[in-house]
């Protein structure tokens, strides 16, 4: 990214950094892909490709429910529990057959979802808390359910997490297919426009007679079943049910790569396109610095920096 | 005591207080009056130390001080009791009393035992008996005021300011409170006190500072000033004064014979509205008169179904409106263009398109699809319609003029069809030429035939908008100028008039 600042001096600084927040993501996509063609080995394959894109598939699941969250003037930490709970469920009700097992995994997510919204659209509970409180309680429920890890071994969902179509494996057309729901459903509907609305001002929204609290139950549900998604899908790719360790740290991952994508913590914006680029880089950072043997707390500095750089572009957005 | 001289402060843009002199005297209680916008708050914040004068000094027992923070004024014994409780809910009574200020032990811990009798004792000399064990949040406001009250007393305060601090309390506590700045005022006290409420002024002020955008109009002894007067002073209109033809945009008269289609009745909010009934007639300009405070916004969005009510209803053409829920006053036909536009009605950071959009994307969409199409006609109506002055329709609200983004409001609204339109301060802080199109925009509608109820603290926009003008007072409706009787004369005599049931209601 910092390449880009210095390719472009001409510019004047504040159509720079509007640059910068639309489009340096993108950017830096762009500059670490052209970084790893020329010097990462083995780094133009098919299967390294295919790889990168399978691990993506589920923190980006997770990121674009964050979306909507954020978009909303919120925030949902219970992300990285909805999955261990979703793993947890599908394990438990596997025997019956692995559609039921994912139907019963989502409703959860629904359930938790639900929950988180109602206690911020109708109690008045802050959503950071409110999420607070379901990912610890989500967490502990999934433990209850199933207390260690239990290999998932059913055909059916080892297709899910190994299985392509001409080459594109399904958890990255599932992805990719609810990045454009999502996307659809921003820029198309009624629901959109008043996510935006109510996450720009509330008091203006509510003012304007829109159903603030209809709004926002079904914007945390929404996150919730995304990450039950997720969880169904890490769930495949493992083909195990680790509810200790699954989707711990999730919630982070998730908000880096909504910031990152250039969706600002305020609310009022959601960036679709942004967030499936800021997944994108994050990942890509991490396996560039895996490849080069760096040490994993290398990759966190890295992440780290990425933040900074994202907040510091979206900070000019802050103050209007 | 405290005076200042020739001060003046400037906000980026806003020429807050310019050559304001004030002199509070030891043992009288001055008041500070003046409209919105007139600089009160700012004055007070320059004698508390929050902000620093641009210009002039503050003399404060005899010698210049420059107060660099709010601690430091307390602390030379000015203290402050602003209009929203400022301490901390969740700590005992006794250690909000005390805060700061804890008597230590032995072990410089604190002493609970001592620190609990002497707030027990500091209480009831004020009247209030009270388990000073308790959090603060567990009482009134009104107590948690007088727990206020008595902090600023208990540090030897030798000037007091209070900022409204009758706005949340009940006529009992109000008595108490008169005494206890008595009590002030005879031990040699200077107390500043701010208060829109004419009688309360007449009760207990000695001196009255009248500001007026920013400068000091009038000062002197309360007493030989009659209300009617004062009422002038406030609102700076001359009484009498008589334009042969009006400023404003506004080409009066419209057509009221028939039903109302609005009905209020007996619209009760706990400390702010009692009672108050009203209706307006389709094609009708009804105005709401009184000063700031008194109930006039409070009565808009009690209508509107954005403040909850203790008791009234509303109908609109007969059929009754569920209180409490915007959504339903909306569906029922009725739009409130709320006081604060920036906060409460723009959404700064969506499109003009999008605002304009917002309020009617139900009616606008198909299965939770937005027709873009028909929102693109609808918004190229309004956009020319009411010459809203954009750069397109993508462009975000935030960064319009004040005009235009009202403008964008009444669109929002009128995309709707309603039938009953609340306007609240609709031309507060937009420039001139949009003020006149605003007008002039009010009065075609009326004449479509919308029913039009109307707030300005603008005192001739009031009178030359409305057919007829309600005059409200401390939450009661006081008077009803209707027909030859809408003049500004009569809204003023309205104003200042003495309740008829005294004080003590």
């Amino acid at each position: 990214m910092t390449e880009l600042t210095f390719a472009r001096p001409s510019l004047d600084r504040a159509r720079l950094l509007r640059l910068l927040q639309d489009y340096g993501v993108y950017a830096g996509v762009l500059v670490l892909l052209l970084f790893d063609v020329a010097f990462t080995p083995h780094f133009l394959s098919v299967e390294n490709f295919r790889t990168q894109a399978v691990q993506v598939a589920p923190v980006l699941v997770v990121a674009l429910g964050m979306a909507l969250a954020i978009g909303a003037e919120g925030v949902d930490l219970s992300v990285g529990s909805v999955m261990a709970l979703s793993t947890s469920l599908i394990s438990l009700y596997l025997g019956y057959g692995p559609w039921i097992a994912v139907l019963v995994a989502l409703a959860g997510g629904i359930v938790v979802g639900a929950a988180n919204g109602a206690l911020i659209a109708f109690v008045g509970v802050q959503p950071i808390v409110a999420t607070l409180a379901l990912m610890v309680a989500g967490r502990g429920v999934a433990l209850v359910l199933l207390p260690q890890l239990k290999d998932v071994r059913d055909p059916d969902m080892a297709a899910l997490g190994s299985g392509a179509v001409l080459g594109v494996p399904y958890l990255v057309l599932i992805a990719a297919g609810l990045a454009l729901l999502t996307a659809f459903v921003m820029r198309r509907t009624t629901f959109g426009r008043q996510v935006l609305a109510i996450g720009d001002s509330r008091p203006a929204a509510r003012l304007a007679g829109l159903p603030v609290g209809r709004v926002l139950v079904v914007v945390y549900v929404s996150c919730g079943a995304l990450a039950a998604i997720a969880g169904v899908l890490a769930t495949a790719r493992l083909s195990a049910s680790d509810p200790t360790s699954l989707g711990t740290l999730m919630e982070l991952s998730a908000i880096t790569a909504v910031v990152v994508g250039g969706t600002p913590l305020s609310g009022g914006r959601v960036r679709v396109g942004g967030t499936v680029a800021g997944a994108v880089l994050i990942q890509l950072l991490t396996t560039t610095l895996i490849k080069h043997d760096l040490p994993p707390s290398w990759t966190q500095i890295a992440q780290a920096a990425v933040i900074v750089l994202a907040v510091y572009a979206a900070r000019e957005r802050g103050r209007r | 005591m405290l005076s200042v001289t020739g001060l003046g402060k400037s906000f980026p843009g806003v020429r807050a207080l310019s050559d304001v002199d004030l002199t509070v005297r030891a043992g009288t209680v001055h008041a500070l009056v003046g409209e919105n916008g007139a600089g009160k708050s700012t004055l007070i914040k320059v004698l508390t130390g929050v902000y620093r004068p641009d210009a002039g000094e503050v003399v404060y027992d005899g010698a210049p001080v420059s107060f660099a923070t709010p601690l430091a004024a307390q602390r030379a014994g000015i203290s402050t009791i602003y209009q929203e409780v400022n301490l901390v809910p969740l700590m005992s009574v006794a250690r909000n009393l005390c805060l700061g200020r804890e008597p230590r032990g032995r072990l410089g811990l604190i002493d609970f035992r001592r620190m609990h009798r002497e707030a027990a004792e500091a209480l009831e000399r004020l009247g209030l008996r009270v388990d000073v064990r308790r959090p603060l949040r567990e009482l009134g406001v009104g107590a948690q005021q007088m727990v206020a009250l008595a902090r600023a007393v208990a540090v030897d305060a030798r000037v007091v300011v209070m900022d409204e601090p009758t706005s949340s309390l009940e006529p009992r506590e109000v008595a108490t409170l008169f005494r206890v700045i008595r009590m002030l005022r005879d031990q040699g006290v200077a107390v500043v006190y701010v208060s829109h409420r004419m009688d309360e002024l007449y009760e207990i002020c000695d001196e009255v500072t009248v500001l007026r955008d920013g400068r000091v109009v009038h000062t002197g002894p309360l007493a030989g000033l009659d209300r009617l007067r004062l009422v002038s002073l406030m609102l700076g209109r001359e009484i009498g004064e008589v334009r042969a033809e009006g400023l404003t945009k506004f080409s009066g008269g419209h057509d009221a014979e028939s039903e109302p289609v609005l009905r209020a009745t007996d619209l009760t909010i706990r400390h702010k509205l009692r009672g108050v009934s009203l209706a307006v007639r389709p094609g009708e300009v009804v105005g709401l008169g009184g000063l700031l405070g008194s109930g006039r916004s409070e009565t808009a969005k009690a209508i509107a179904g954005a403040l909850p009510t203790d008791a009234g209803r509303v109908a609109v053409a007969g059929a009754p409106v569920r209180p409490g829920s915007t959504a339903a006053a909306i569906r029922a036909g009725i739009s409130l263009l709320p006081e604060d536009r920036k906060a409460e009605g723009i959404v700064p950071g969506l499109s003009v398109r999008e605002n304009i959009a917002l309020a009617a994307l139900p009616a606008l969409s198909r299965f939770g699809l937005v027709d873009d199409a028909r929102i693109d006609r609808i918004v190229d109506t309004f956009v020319k319609r009411l010459r809203i002055k954009t750069a397109g329709p993508h462009q975000r609200v935030g960064e319009l003029s004040g005009g235009n983004q009202q403008k964008v409001l009444l669109a929002r609204w009128l995309a709707l069809h309603p039938k009953v339109l609340l306007l609240d301060e609709p031309t507060r802080g937009i420039d001139v030429g949009a003020k006149a199109e605003v007008q002039a925009l009010i009065d075609e509608l009326a004449d479509d035939g919308l029913a039009v109820l109307l707030i300005s603290s603008d005192t001739e926009e009031l009178i030359e908008g409305s057919d007829r003008v309600v005059v409200l007072k401390e939450g009661v409706v006081v008077s009803e100028l209707t027909g030859a009787a809408v003049t500004e004369d009569a809204l003023m005599r309205a104003i200042a008039a003495v309740p008829a049931g005294g004080p003590d209601d």
